[in-house]
C-alpha cells in the first residue's frame, strides 16, 4: 500500500513536471479548454439566473383563482382548508385583497395611480400550484374550481407556463448539446496532448519496459497528466466565466434598476462549480485514456 | 538458470537467426556467447527477458518459461535481469543519479533505501563522483559503465550484456569486463556476447560460439 501511494506520488508528480516543462504549451491547452466550456457553463449559470427572476414559478403551471368582490373572508377561509384538503395540488398561497393592494402599489410607476383610487377595487385570491401538467387536466380543475362558492374567476397560467417552460428546456437542450460538442473537444484536446507526450518519451518508455515497468506504472502519469490538464481547462473556464458575469452584471444591474429589480447575474454555486472541474478533469483523464490505449501499445522495446 | 532447448527464431520474411540452439547455464556461471556480427548473439540475448519470442523450442530463465509468459508477466521477469547494450540505452535529459534511479522508480523500496541502492551501484562501477553529471558528458566507457549500474541496482540474479565492449578502447574494454567478473564472484550469472576474441581469450570463461544461427561449440 505505501509503494503504491508512493508510485502514485510519483506519477503525480511526474504529470506536475511535465506541465511545468511545456509552460507555454500548457497554459494554450487550458485557455482552449476553459473558452470552450465557459459557453455551456455560463450558459448553465444564465439559465439558473432567469429562472430565479420568474420566481421559482416560471417553469410550473399556476392557477389562480379570484373570489366575488363582496365575499367575505370566513368565506374564503373556507375555501383555503377545501383547498388545501385537495390532494391535486402541491401549494396553496392565499392573497389578501390588502397585501395584492400593496404589491401592487410596489410595482415601479403604479404608486400614483394605485394612489388614486378610492377604494381598493382588487379582489381576495387563491394562487395555486397544481401537480397536474397537463392542459387538458388543468382546464378541468379550473372548471372545477370556477364552480366552487364564492369565486369569481378562474385564471390558467398554464399556457405561457408551458411556452417559457418549452424555451427554458429547449435552452436546457442546447447548452447539453454544447457542452456534449465541447466534451468531445476536450477528450479530443487530451488525447492529442497525450499521443504528443508519448511520442516525445517514447526512449524512456521503451526503456522502462526494458527494465520491468509495468504498463501500469508507465500509463498512470500520462493520465494525471490528461486530468491535470482538464482540471486546468475547468479552472480557466471558471475564471473566464466570473470575469464575463462581473463585467455583464454592469449593464444588468443597470437595466434591472430601471424596472425597479435588484437582479444580478448569478455566478455559478461552489458544488457547480467544483463539477465542472471535476467532469473537465474526468474528461482530460478520459482522453489520456483513450491515447494511452491506443499509443502505449504500439512502443514495444527491439 | 538458463536454459535453451532447440530454440528457433524465425523472423517475418523466413529468416531465421536461431536455429535449433540448446545449452544451460547454472546459476553463478560467466559465459561469452562469441560470433561474427549476423551470427546470432543479440538474437539469443533478446529471447532471455523476452524482447523477442522464440518460434520453437523452450527457454527456461530461472525456471520461467520465457515463450510462454503472458505479456503482463514480463516486467517482472525483467526487473530479475539486469540488461546492458551495445547503444547503452541512457535517457540523456536526467544525470547520471536519475538514470540509474530509473530502475528503482517502480521497485518496491522507500526513497532512502533506493537512493542508497543507487549510489553504492554507482560507487561500484566508479561513478559516484559524477552523479549530478548529463551520461553525454561522460566518456564511452563511462557511458557503458553507467549502463551497467543501471542494469545491477536492482540487484539482478542474471546480468546480460550485449556486446558492451564494441565502442571501446582495449583498456576501458578490459575495465568494463573487469566489473562483469566482480559482479559474477558475488553469485551473479553473467552472459555476454562479443566478437571480440582478444578479450574471450584474456578472460578464460566458457564460450557459446554461434555460428549462422547455430551453437557451434
Amino acid at each position: 500500500m505505501k509503494s503504491w501511494l508512493r508510485h502514485h506520488r510519483q506519477a503525480v508528480s511526474a504529470a506536475f513536471g511535465k506541465l511545468a516543462a511545456q509552460k507555454s504549451a500548457s497554459l494554450l491547452n487550458a485557455l482552449v479548454i476553459g473558452i470552450a466550456l465557459s459557453l455551456p457553463a455560463g450558459g448553465y449559470a444564465l439559465l439558473s439566473s432567469l429562472r430565479s427572476v420568474t420566481l421559482g414559478a416560471a417553469l410550473e403551471p399556476q392557477l389562480s383563482v379570484f373570489l366575488r368582490a363582496d365575499s367575505l373572508r370566513p368565506a374564503a377561509d373556507a375555501l383555503g382548508a377545501r383547498l388545501k384538503g385537495d390532494t391535486r395540488l402541491n401549494d396553496v398561497r392565499f392573497v389578501s385583497r390588502e397585501q395584492a393592494l400593496k404589491e401592487l402599489q410596489a410595482t415601479e410607476g403604479l404608486a400614483e395611480v394605485v394612489a388614486a383610487l378610492a377604494r381598493n377595487p382588487l379582489p381576495d385570491a387563491f394562487v395555486l400550484r397544481p401537480k397536474l401538467a397537463d392542459a387538458a387536466q388543468l382546464d378541468a380543475l379550473a372548471k372545477e374550481l370556477l364552480a366552487m362558492p364564492g369565486v369569481a374567476h378562474v385564471q390558467v397560467d398554464s399556457a405561457w407556463a408551458r411556452r417559457l417552460g418549452a424555451l427554458a428546456g429547449t435552452a436546457r437542450l442546447a447548452i447539453a448539446l454544447l457542452a456534449t460538442l465541447l466534451a468531445f473537444g476536450l477528450v479530443a484536446i487530451a488525447f492529442n496532448t497525450i499521443r504528443l507526450q508519448i511520442l516525445t518519451q517514447r526512449a524512456e518508455i521503451e526503456i522502462s519496459k526494458l527494465i520491468g515497468a509495468t504498463d501500469a506504472f508507465i500509463r498512470r502519469p500520462f493520465f494525471y497528466l490528461g486530468a491535470l490538464q482538464g482540471l486546468a481547462g475547468g479552472l480557466v473556464a471558471l475564471v473566464i466565466l466570473r470575469a464575463s458575469f462581473a463585467a455583464l452584471n454592469v449593464g444588468v444591474s443597470e437595466l434591472a434598476a430601471s424596472y425597479g429589480s435588484t437582479f444580478r447575474l448569478g455566478y455559478l454555486d461552489p458544488w457547480d462549480s467544483v463539477a465542472v472541474v471535476l467532469f473537465t478533469a474526468a474528461l482530460g483523464w478520459l482522453g489520456a485514456v483513450l491515447s494511452v490505449s491506443k499509443y502505449l501499445l504500439e512502443i514495444e522495446p527491439k | 538458470m538458463i536454459s535453451f532447448s532447440g530454440v528457433v527464431k524465425r523472423y517475418p520474411g523466413g529468416q531465421e537467426g536461431l536455429k535449433g540452439v540448446s545449452f544451460t547455464i547454472g546459476a553463478g556461471e560467466f559465459a561469452f556467447v562469441a560470433g561474427h556480427s549476423g551470427a546470432g548473439k543479440s538474437t539469443l540475448l533478446k529471447l532471455i527477458p523476452a524482447i523477442e519470442r522464440p518460434s520453437a523450442g523452450a527457454i527456461l530463465v530461472n525456471g520461467q518459461n520465457v515463450g510462454t509468459l503472458k505479456r503482463t508477466a514480463l516486467p517482472y521477469l525483467r526487473r530479475n535481469l539486469g540488461l546492458v547494450f551495445q547503444d547503452q540505452k541512457l535517457l540523456y535529459d536526467r544525470n547520471v543519479y536519475d538514470n540509474v534511479m530509473l530502475p528503482l522508480a517502480f521497485s518496491e523500496l522507500g526513497g532512502r533505501e533506493a537512493a542508497r541502492r543507487a549510489r553504492a551501484a554507482l560507487e561500484k562501477v566508479g561513478l559516484l563522483a559524477r552523479e549530478k553529471a548529463n551520461p553525454i558528458q561522460l566518456s564511452g566507457g563511462e557511458q557503458q559503465r553507467l549502463a551497467i549500474a543501471r542494469a545491477v541496482v536492482n540487484r539482478p540474479s542474471v546480468l546480460i550484456a550485449d556486446e558492451p565492449t564494441a565502442n571501446l578502447d582495449a583498456e576501458s574494454a578490459a575495465a568494463i569486463l573487469e566489473i562483469f567478473a566482480a559482479f559474477n564472484q558475488v553469485g551473479v550469472t553473467v552472459l555476454v556476447a562479443t566478437h571480440d576474441e582478444a578479450l574471450i581469450g584474456r578472460f578464460a570463461r566458457r564460450v557459446l560460439r554461434l555460428a549462422k544461427g547455430r551453437l557451434v561449440e
